[in-house]
């Protein structure tokens, strides 16, 4: 009989009590982290993968005791946040929206913070023979004409505003044919340059990113310098009269000793691979 | 081939050295998700089975909405989630947006329909085999629940598994309402997702690794202690 | 056997006392005109008895006759289409609370014996030294003891048979009801179950019980309801009914020749 063999085990009763106790302390243990000193600052995913933010953050959090929580979104998303009062701090790199951002009362102020470049990156073997054009307008008409693949983000990011308004100064809509040579990825820089390596296409990156990007393929800088391709970072307190909430003396603090000279000298030094990756300039006395 | 082969020399690595992130990030998403199934587990259950055994109308349409739910996309539910917890959203003063919080609530709202149907399957099927004699006892349908819930509790096991899986394997509903703050908001799948943003795509599959790996371990373990329970409470 | 009853779960007289003598009991059943109609089709029509405290009824057919669901009707697990089953109590949730079921394959939780027979008291809000006690007593009394701690499930089918019964006897019924309660069992097992029927009955509760088996019948009944598609032919006393049925289809049930 089956039961003759049958030793009682007390070990494997699945006690529903011992499960909910566990289940209730794993979730309370969440509570603890409200009294911590913290902003939230909105910014882009190509200043944080540039690896900018590592290397700056830790330094004002020892100062001052402020955690410095960093959401990393395409610069559209980013207003968006602030906008809606979900971060204290703003910090991008497109100047209209900045300043639509502050003159619709969202900000308190707008001030520059540092500048790097854009680059156009292509596979090496160049099918449009970009190389050593000297403006951006010159390299995208010829990728225009030899309709060689190009990936943008499409993402709305302020990359992608720049890289719009760079075809719009060379008298060209590569949107409209959008889905052939120009491919819209809908996506930030590191899954955008991914395609654009998968596929051996040119595309528009900003430089910090490109000089960490491990997966570059066959892909190279081949037109870089044209003034055009100027990109500024701008920082901007979101303003605690549209959201009371918002934490502004903290939140000044950051901003105060970003563009302060010791700020400013951290980020200077800031190197990627031995280059410099921005030039601070925010402007003195402000 | 070779970010495969580096793929796993870079997990293998992370893991002998004891490396503080990953170890960081690890038990961060434990937390999340086993937070997430806990809550789903405490309202998928009792709706599950209640949906089982009472009739009522719109039943149906409650059920085919439950099953369907299940193949609910993580990106729409962290969106939504979003929405209600943003400052200018109706619950913006909790101030939940952006903390793990926040990213337990949009996974326990993606994983319920997961537990409520599959539980609602089971008590089904359990009742056409107790009903007569549960009633016969003296229980009622509500009395009953407890006690089928109880005797399921095997094949309940699965589906809190499945619904883990899907929690931990997530990554477009932590990614919004988380927003991968370093040190804060950051769990296994948002950190795969950054590395692949960043091109480093053998960091980024050795972490995928780990992740699988961490997945097993735990499937085996439930598994060997579920094959010995389920032998002696057949 | 012992001799000694089981502490009554709801009966404070004395223990010599019937269930049937006692003012709480929910006895005579009332069935009165009760038909069940599925898929529209007439699976029980105009059926009418009274069933009293004391003799075992057995209720007899032969397959499909409704045997099984006119059990179900009387002990409320289905509802009625047409008629009426009425207890002596007047709120059916009192007298539902004093009637067990035994079904043909057993229904156990995945518990440990002890705890499917717990289970019962506990839906009568019974305190838990007062179940223990019992499920203690009615464990030794079905030759269970040593199966207490084990799941219920491991047993074998004579012995979880045993446990179902054990379970409604713990619960101290009125009545109690068997729908072919050794069907599935060696005869062996069945004579177990055949004991401990036999010694509920003794100790008051009310049997009614449906078989195939007339070799059990004969052993059992002390009174017999006849079935046949759906109609009630015969309610007769048992000695009668074997020797001399009033109606031809239970002389052919009884020669064997009555299939259906």
């Amino acid at each position: 009989m089956v039961t003759d063999y049958f030793q009682p085990q007390r070990t494997i009763m699945l006690k529903p009590k011992i499960f909910i106790a566990a289940a209730l302390t794993l979730v309370l243990s969440f509570g603890a982290n409200a009294e911590d000193k913290f902003i939230t600052v909105a910014s882009t995913t190509s200043t944080a993968n540039s690896g900018l933010f590592n290397a700056i953050l830790p330094v004002f959090e020892k100062q001052t005791g402020i955690q410095v929580r960093v959401v990393a979104v395409g610069t559209g998303k980013a207003i968006r946040l602030a906008r809606n009062g979900d971060a204290d701090v703003l910090f991008v790199h497109h100047k209209p929206s900045e300043e639509k951002f502050v003159a619709d009362g969202m900000g308190i102020e707008r001030f520059d913070v540092m500048y790097n470049d854009f680059v156009l990156v292509g596979p090496k073997s160049d099918p449009a023979g970009i190389k050593g054009s000297t403006t951006a307008a010159d390299a995208l008409q010829k990728i225009a004409k030899t309709e060689s693949p190009f990936a943008s983000r499409g993402d709305d990011s302020g990359t992608n505003k720049k890289e719009l308004s760079l075809w719009k100064a060379a008298l060209l809509d590569p949107k409209s044919v959008s889905g052939g040579w120009y491919r819209e990825t809908g996506s930030g820089m590191g899954a955008t340059l991914n395609v654009a390596s998968g596929m051996d296409a040119y595309a528009m990156t900003d430089r910090a990113t490109w000089l960490k990007f491990k997966n570059k393929g066959d892909l190279a800088i081949l037109t870089e310098g044209d003034p055009a391709l100027f990109n500024q970072y701008g920082i901007i307190l979101v303003n605690e009269k549209k959201h009371p909430h918002v934490k502004s003396a903290l939140g000044q603090t950051f901003v105060d000793w970003v563009v302060s000279d010791a700020g400013q000298a951290l980020i200077n030094d800031y190197k990627i691979l031995g280059n410099q990756a921005f030039i601070a300039n925010a402007q003195p006395g402000s | 081939m070779n970010d495969i082969s580096e793929a796993f020399a870079t997990a293998l690595q992370l893991l002998i050295s004891f490396d503080p992130a990953l170890f960081e990030i690890v038990g961060l998403s434990l937390q999340v998700s086993l937070s997430a199934v806990a809550i789903a587990v405490f309202i998928g259950l009792p709706l599950g089975a209640a949906l089982a055994l009472f009739k009522f109308p719109g039943r149906g349409a409650i059920t085919i909405l439950i099953n369907a739910l299940m193949g609910l996309p993580p990106v729409v539910v962290g969106l939504v989630v979003y929405i209600i917890l943003s400052r200018s959203g109706p619950l913006g003063v909790l101030g939940l947006l952006f903390t793990p919080t926040a990213m337990i609530i949009a996974q326990a709202l993606l994983i319920s329909p997961i537990i409520a149907a599959l539980t609602r399957q089971v008590v089904a099927d359990l009742w056409v085999e107790y009903a007569e004699q549960m009633r016969s006892l003296g229980s009622g349908r509500l009395r009953a629940i407890p006690t089928l819930l109880y005797d399921a509790r095997f094949t309940l096991v699965t589906a809190v598994l499945a619904g883990f899986g899907r929690a931990s394997a997530e990554v477009g509903a932590v990614m919004i309402v988380g927003g991968n703050i370093d040190h804060v908001t950051r769990v296994m799948t948002t950190a795969i997702a950054l590395e692949v943003s960043k091109g480093d795509l053998a960091l980024a599959l050795g972490l995928g690794i780990v992740l699988i790996g961490l997945s097993v371990s735990i499937n085996a373990a439930t598994y060997s202690v579920k094959q010995r329970a389920e032998a002696v409470w057949t | 056997m012992t001799n000694t009853t089981p502490i009554a779960a709801n009966d404070s007289a004395s223990e010599k006392e019937t269930h049937a003598a006692s003012n709480s009991s929910i006895l005579p059943l009332r069935v009165s005109n009760l038909g069940f109609k599925a898929k529209g089709e007439d699976l029980l029509q105009d059926i009418s008895f009274e069933l009293h405290a004391g003799p075992r009824t057995i209720i007899m057919g032969p397959n499909g006759a409704g045997k099984s669901l006119l059990l179900r009707l009387c002990h409320g697990l289905l509802e009625p289409t047409s008629g009426t089953v009425t207890w002596h109590s007047n709120g059916t949730n009192a007298a539902s609370m004093k009637q067990a079921m035994v079904f043909q394959r057993p229904v156990l939780l995945r518990r440990t014996a002890a705890q499917n027979i717990d289970y019962g008291l506990k839906l009568r809000n019974m305190p838990s030294a007062k179940r223990a006690q019992i499920t203690d007593d009615v464990l030794n009394r079905t030759g269970l003891a040593r199966f207490a701690d084990k799941p219920a499930r491991l047993l074998s089918g004579g012995e979880q048979q045993k446990l179902a019964l054990a379970r409604a006897w713990a619960l101290n019924p009125d009545v109690l009801f068997l729908d072919e309660p050794t069907a599935s069992l060696d005869p062996a097992a069945a004579h177990a179950i055949e004991t401990i029927v036999q010694t509920m009955h003794d100790e008051g509760t009310r049997i009614i019980m449906t078989t195939h088996d007339l070799a059990q019948a004969k052993r059992l009944a002390d009174e017999v309801v006849f079935i046949h598609k759906g109609r009630m032919l015969e309610q007769t006393p048992a000695d009668k009914f074997f020797e001399t049925p009033q109606c031809g289809e239970a002389a052919a049930f009884l020669r064997g020749e009555l299939r259906w």
